[in-house]
């Protein structure tokens, strides 16, 4: 295929996946903006008022940029591994592979479905934060490729849960034993300072503390890991995933016979 | 080979093992000229659909050569795939989208223009019967109309060589007429087409080539007209206006008497048929019709299958 029939392969799946998930806004977007609302009044306003300061902050400031990365890190999964699998059980993924589409066009064309979804919603999340608490950015950049990063490589994982998943179980097995566990203890609420030293050093195998930590230094200018490594660690399970999902398709495994 | 068309489809040696250790494949060989129309026939679990599946790179050989209109599927199968059209015998869209969006996206992932796609799908789906149902959920359409949408999805990109396993299964007799004569059109117009199926009286209406496969090995490959010239037996089946006369006697032929009107004889290779007419006249019998009591084809294929097994 030439470089502009790839381009054109490449939009037909992004554009199927826009469509898909806009026309079923109810079970994909709205409800992000639902329960983060319910976070910032239960935990912000509620519990957060008694709880006082973080890091030198309000609780309600602190929990935003986590919340935020929450939706993103959920829905950009979601998007995918949901997408995926159902292609995969109504076999209309036979569409893309008895066409010529490159593997990674077809990759790239799904997490950039995820990656839509995971900003679509960030930036709804990040609407409904504003009528909580002010927010401002130290670094837009950093904000900017800290969500560009983390909805791929969590896009990514979607692909891979949506390669092995076998029925509709397997796909909500891992979000929800895996993924919603890392998200609580991945430093969304608080601060790893607060745990005892051998606690806060197992976080650290958790990538989720990265990307939190990594979005909250972007957004406030405060993280308990250094930049250079939340960033390093983002990029290095980011290209492993996307070589680790490239291999998936190449070899075919669990998509052919 | 030099001026000479390379076959549309040219199998060496194609095995298939699946994981199970079931041997789907056992070496078979088979070509398909550019134009034919093409039958693979064999009974479930034969081959059919290994083979279609590793032609549309839906199921991975074990070993073996496969040739697309002489481009190696190995060496580049993104271009040999650019050649076929395939129509598989499972609905494989999804059925939440539009009939028009199932072609477009198809056409797009060939790397069609958008454009261009709306030509192309409009074509086929007024040929088709579809246009109205353009805008209508896949999930909305009767059984025949889904099969035709997948026709209209394989042609989309145009290719040379269109496959389809089972079209007609589950399609009323109108309607399988009207593919028919879609398929011999676009065979006209140049298209390669194979096709498996069930109906062996389909096969012999449409097709010009055969291969017959079981257990994974290919029993024939030769054109209907010859294999149907080494049919030995044949059986008919002749109805009488008059009562036929008790006892009735037929020298030299094999028959069966079915009930006061009508009776089946054999007719071996090398027999006369018009000396079963002469001896029925001169027991008064007067033959007011007369057919084949079994499809020849299906006589042939099951004679075939035997001597396989």
């Amino acid at each position: 295929m030439s470089a502009y029939e790839q381009y054109i392969a490449f939009m037909t799946i992004l554009r199927k996946e826009i469509r898909r998930f806009t026309r079923i806004w109810t079970q994909t977007l709205l409800p992000s903006a639902i329960t983060i609302s319910l976070y910032y009044m239960i935990f912000g306003n509620l519990i957060g008022s008694r709880i006082g300061e973080m890091d030198g902050i309000s609780y309600m400031q602190f929990v935003v940029p986590g919340l935020i990365m929450m939706s993103i890190v959920t829905n950009s999964y979601s998007n995918v591994v949901s997408s995926f699998f159902g292609a995969k059980f109504n076999h209309s993924i036979e569409e893309l592979q008895v066409s010529p589409i490159p593997n990674y066009i077809i990759l790239w064309g799904y997490v950039s479905g995820g990656i839509a979804r995971g900003l679509l919603v960030a930036i709804i999340v990040t609407l409904v934060s504003l009528f909580f608490t002010r927010l401002e950015v130290n670094n837009y950049l950093l904000v900017v490729a800290v969500v560009a990063m983390t909805s791929v490589l969590f896009a990514l994982c979607g692909f891979i849960n949506a390669v092995f998943a076998n029925s509709f179980d397997d796909i909500s097995i891992v979000p929800t034993f895996v993924l919603t566990p890392l998200i609580y203890l991945g430093g969304v609420f608080y601060s790893l300072d607060l745990l005892p030293d051998f606690w806060a050093g197992l976080s650290k195998a958790n990538p989720l503390v990265y990307v939190v930590n990594a979005f909250r230094y972007g957004v406030l200018g405060i993280s308990d890991v250094d930049i250079r490594i939340s960033l390093s660690m983002i990029g290095g399970f980011t290209v492993i995933a996307y070589l680790f999902s490239l291999h998936l398709l190449r070899s075919g495994k669990r998509l052919r016979s | 080979m030099s001026g000479q068309p390379a076959p549309a489809l040219k199998i060496s040696s194609l095995t298939k093992t699946y994981d199970n250790g079931f041997e789907a494949l056992k070496g078979i060989d088979l070509e398909v000229a550019e134009g034919a129309f093409f039958a693979l026939l064999g009974p479930n679990g034969a081959g059919k659909s290994t083979t279609i599946g590793i032609v549309a790179s839906l199921v991975s050989k074990s070993g073996g050569k496969v040739w697309i209109h002489g481009i190696d599927i190995d060496e580049n199968f993104p271009l040999a795939k650019k050649q076929i059209g395939i129509v598989p015998q499972e609905f494989n869209f999804n059925i939440f989208e539009k009939v028009e969006d199932i072609l477009l996206n198809q056409a797009g992932y060939y790397g069609m223009p958008r454009a261009e796609a709306k030509v192309q799908a409009e074509h086929y789906l007024k040929k088709l019967g579809l246009y109205e149902k353009r805008n209508t959920t896949a999930r909305m359409l009767s059984g025949g109309m889904k099969r035709r949408l997948m026709i209209a999805r394989a042609l989309i990109h145009s290719p040379k060589l269109l496959i389809l396993d089972e079209p007609t299964a589950g399609v009323d007799i109108e309607m399988r007429r009207s593919m028919y004569d879609f398929l011999k059109e676009i065979n006209k117009a140049g298209t390669t087409i194979i096709l498996t199926t069930h109906y062996l009286e389909e096969a012999e209406a449409l097709c010009r080539d055969i291969a017959i496969i079981n257990h994974g090995a290919i029993v024939t490959n030769r054109s209907i007209k010859s294999l149907l010239r080494d049919l030995n037996r044949e059986v008919f089946m002749l109805d009488s206006s008059d009562t036929l006369p008790d006892p009735l006697t037929l020298e030299g032929f094999t028959f069966t008497r079915i009930d006061d009107n009508s009776l089946e004889v054999e007719i071996e290779r090398g027999q006369d048929l018009s000396e079963v007419f002469s001896q029925l006249r001169t027991q008064g019998v007067s033959v007011v019709s007369m057919r084949n009591s079994a499809n020849r084809l299906e006589q042939m294929f099951v004679n075939l299958l035997e001597e396989s097994a």
